[in-house]
């Protein structure tokens, strides 16, 4: 058989002679409100030479609901169910920051049952809180089959808070002077059967999409955030641990109790690319669940026999002044600050929702990265946009 | 509503093309992913492995508007969100339908009263076939509705009736 | 460090532009003039002993009563772990302060978000235009004599 000889023409093939014959333009390409990876109402305005991001803009408020503008027309009791639907996810500890600024503002002592249970109803909702991010980071990624067994055993600890409140996504559990009620009989041994069950999960976690090579190859290397820049930024929460700082408010400005519990602060060790990249950042959610799960084992040695609230009258006033007040939540420091007159409602209440400042280092992280790379970053950073637009 | 609609005289007898059509089209409704806030977390429990919504047809999620079925509006909408929810609604191919989940696409829910910027009810907006109440109505609530919304569709017909005499039906 | 010795560190270093300072109660802050805010926000983070690091929150409140709206900015020290919040009182009428985001680029999105709701003007921010209102929104929603537009884009605001 006759040998077909190809002759490729080398001009054509020459690189540096294709590039300055090509004419290349900026493009503007609108990952738009609705958008399967930008984890809700997230525009993101990206210029684009080719695959390469040149600069990619957020745009948020398309869930801004005005609560900052209802506190200032309902009561202080009134206003907890607002606190669940600003991060949803996390509810039960949004929940604990607001009921934590009032009580400190007004004096209120809270029992010590009620201590223990927040803290267990607390951090139960961590780990409900950060299966669903990283279930939807490997969603992000492509990968189907993490979402749905991080959603199983989330289903597990939705079953627990229905048990205890009736509700499966906001509680309002967690109140002013206390929680609203006590467990109903079995509940402990439930909560400790759900935990022996689960923490070998994190370990099936790690298998199926920690330490797989596609994921890595993704988000190792991938939008690195050294711990100046994050700082800078005002990262907070998982985002700025990814990033070297151990900065863990439960542990450096200890609220509740936790200063009587033994846990770690698990922090980014660039295993797989710089340090602060989104695998770093991603990891320490993972690493947090293990955390949490050794508190709410702690803490349910510790519940002690009591009443679960103080006191606090219907219409609640709080003497004037004001006061910031920050928890640790799972995306990072929720901050509250209620400035009073005296009368039923706050005269103004201002939350800092920390994925309002951990989206706005997308604009630093994102210079000459690829387009696929967005996705990664947004889902690292695990924004919820109900507390970015409040 | 869609093409084949209104082309048969009334005294035609199509009910068993009807019930295939309408057979085919409700056991097979391709919801759009437009989770806004918190009840979209039930809506992706509802699609999860324990209330599955894929063993009613309706599993697959399209994320763009252009190949589903169904508008699952889950949370509240705004003023700034409410341009970009008229514009999806416009390019969804018809049949198309919408199903309000939650009270604040229903009325504005809990933001009724002082909220600005929140859109009193999405059918202020856009024409809604179901309105699925709670606040996060819980997946069973989304299964209802869209079992709801299965029934409406059975009682779609090819035939012409007294409401389409040939004409399409604007909406 | 107590707030007491930051206190008296700003007093030693700025002397009357410090104009109040509360140390006690649930949210210790100093009060300093407007002018003079961007220089002690550069020793707050520079100096060896303070090192603020982290901006928290940068919150307008409007005081219609008083005529005067008043800027919040909390800071916290990640290396040190003290906590000081700084205010600045300006006038309602024009509310202006220089911005901060140079120093704390954390500024940049919350100093929007006051411009927006409570209408303080940041000079020298880069790109100061509404962040969560609309673009076309008239009106900022957080001051007191705030009144809602009868509609927008054809759909009526009040239910």
């Amino acid at each position: 058989m006759k040998e077909i000889e190809i002759h490729a023409q080398p001009d054509l093939l020459h690189e540096g002679e294709i590039a300055s014959d090509i004419r290349t333009e900026e493009l503007l390409v609108n990952m738009g409100p609705q958008h399967p990876s930008t984890h809700g109402v997230l525009r993101v305005v990206l210029v684009t030479d080719g695959e390469l991001i040149l600069k990619a803009t957020p745009h948020i408020g398309y869930l801004h609901r005005c609560a900052e503008k209802i506190a200032e027309n309902v009561s202080y009791r009134q206003y907890t169910p607002y606190t669940d639907r600003m991060d949803y996810l996390a509810a039960m500890n949004n929940n604990l920051g607001f009921a934590l600024a009032v009580e400190k503002m007004g004096g209120i002592e809270v029992p010590e049952r009620a201590q223990y249970l927040r803290v267990i109803f607390a951090e139960l909702n961590r780990i409900a809180s950060h299966l669903v991010a990283v279930g939807s980071y490997g969603l992000d990624m492509g990968a189907f089959t993490p979402f749905l067994y991080c959603f199983r055993e989330r289903e597990w600890i939705v079953d627990l808070f229905e048990s205890v409140c009736g509700a499966r996504l906001t509680y309002s559990y967690i109140t002013i002077g206390g929680v609203r009620e006590d467990i109903p009989e079995g509940f402990v041994s439930q909560c400790k059967e759900f935990l022996d069950f689960f923490e070998p999960k994190i370990r099936e976690y790690n298998d199926l999409l920690s330490y797989n090579h596609i994921f890595i190859n993704r988000t190792g290397n991938v939008g690195v955030c050294p711990a100046d820049m994050a700082i800078g930024y005002g990262l907070t929460g998982p985002c700025l641990r990814g990033s070297g700082v151990k900065w863990d408010l439960r542990k450096n400005t200890p609220y509740c109790k936790y200063d009587e519990f033994d846990f770690d602060v698990p922090v980014g060790d660039g295993r797989f690319g710089a340090v602060g990249d989104c695998w770093d950042r991603y990891f320490v959610r993972v690493m947090e669940m293990t955390q949490s799960v050794r508190i709410v084992r702690q803490a349910l040695e510790r519940l002690s026999d009591g009443p679960v609230s103080a006191k606090v009258p219907r219409m609640l006033k709080l003497p004037a002044g004001e006061i910031y007040f920050e928890v640790e939540n799972p995306r990072g420091q929720l901050g509250f600050y209620i400035v009073s007159e005296g009368g039923n409602s706050p005269y103004r209440l201002k939350v800092r929702g920390p994925s309002f400042c951990n989206l706005s280092v997308l604009e630093g992280l994102a210079k000459n990265c690829l387009l696929a790379d967005i996705a990664a970053m947004i889902g690292s950073l695990d924004v919820v946009m109900g507390e970015v637009d409040r | 509503m869609a093409l084949i609609e209104g082309i048969f005289e009334p005294g035609l007898a199509v009910t068993s093309v009807d019930w295939v059509l309408n057979w085919a089209r409700k056991r097979s409704i391709f919801p759009m992913t437009f989770g806004i806030a918190c009840c979209a977390i039930e809506m992706m429990a509802a699609g999860a492995s324990r209330f599955d919504l894929d063993r009613f047809g309706a599993g697959a999620f399209r994320a763009t508007p252009r190949q589903s079925d169904l508008m699952i509006v889950a949370g509240t909408v705004t003023f700034k969100m409410a341009d970009r929810i008229r514009r999806l609604w416009e390019q969804m191919a018809e049949p198309r339908y919408v199903m309000a989940m939650g009270a604040c696409s229903i009325s504005g829910g809990p933001y009724h009263l002082h909220g600005y910027h929140v859109v009193k009810g999405v059918d202020l907006v856009i024409p809604v076939d179901v309105y699925v109440p709670g606040c996060p109505p819980r997946p069973e609530a989304l299964i209802e509705g869209l079992i709801r919304l299965q029934e409406k569709i059975g009682t779609h017909t090819i035939a012409k009736t007294r409401d389409n005499f040939g004409l399409k039906k604007k909406l | 460090m107590t707030v007491l010795e930051i206190v008296d560190i700003l007093k030693h270093r700025f002397g009357a532009d410090l104009v109040g300072s509360v140390v006690e109660g649930t949210h210790p802050h100093v009060v300093v003039r407007a002018e003079k805010l961007v220089s002690v926000c550069e020793f707050l983070r520079d100096d060896e002993k303070l090192r603020f690091d982290l901006l928290r929150c940068v919150s307008g409140v409007d005081w219609m009563g008083k005529n005067l709206i008043e800027v919040s900015y909390d800071l916290i020290s990640i290396r040190f772990g003290h906590a000081l919040a700084v205010k600045v009182i300006l006038d309602r009428a024009k509310p202006q302060v220089e911005t901060v985001s140079g120093i704390w680029q954390a500024a940049n999105w919350h100093e929007r978000e006051a411009f927006d709701l409570v209408g303080v003007q940041f000079v020298g921010h880069t790109d100061l235009v509404r962040i969560l209102m609309p673009e076309d929104w008239v009106g900022h929603p957080l001051r007191k004599d705030y009144q809602d537009p009868v509609e927008y884009h054809g759909l009526k605001v009040k239910p």
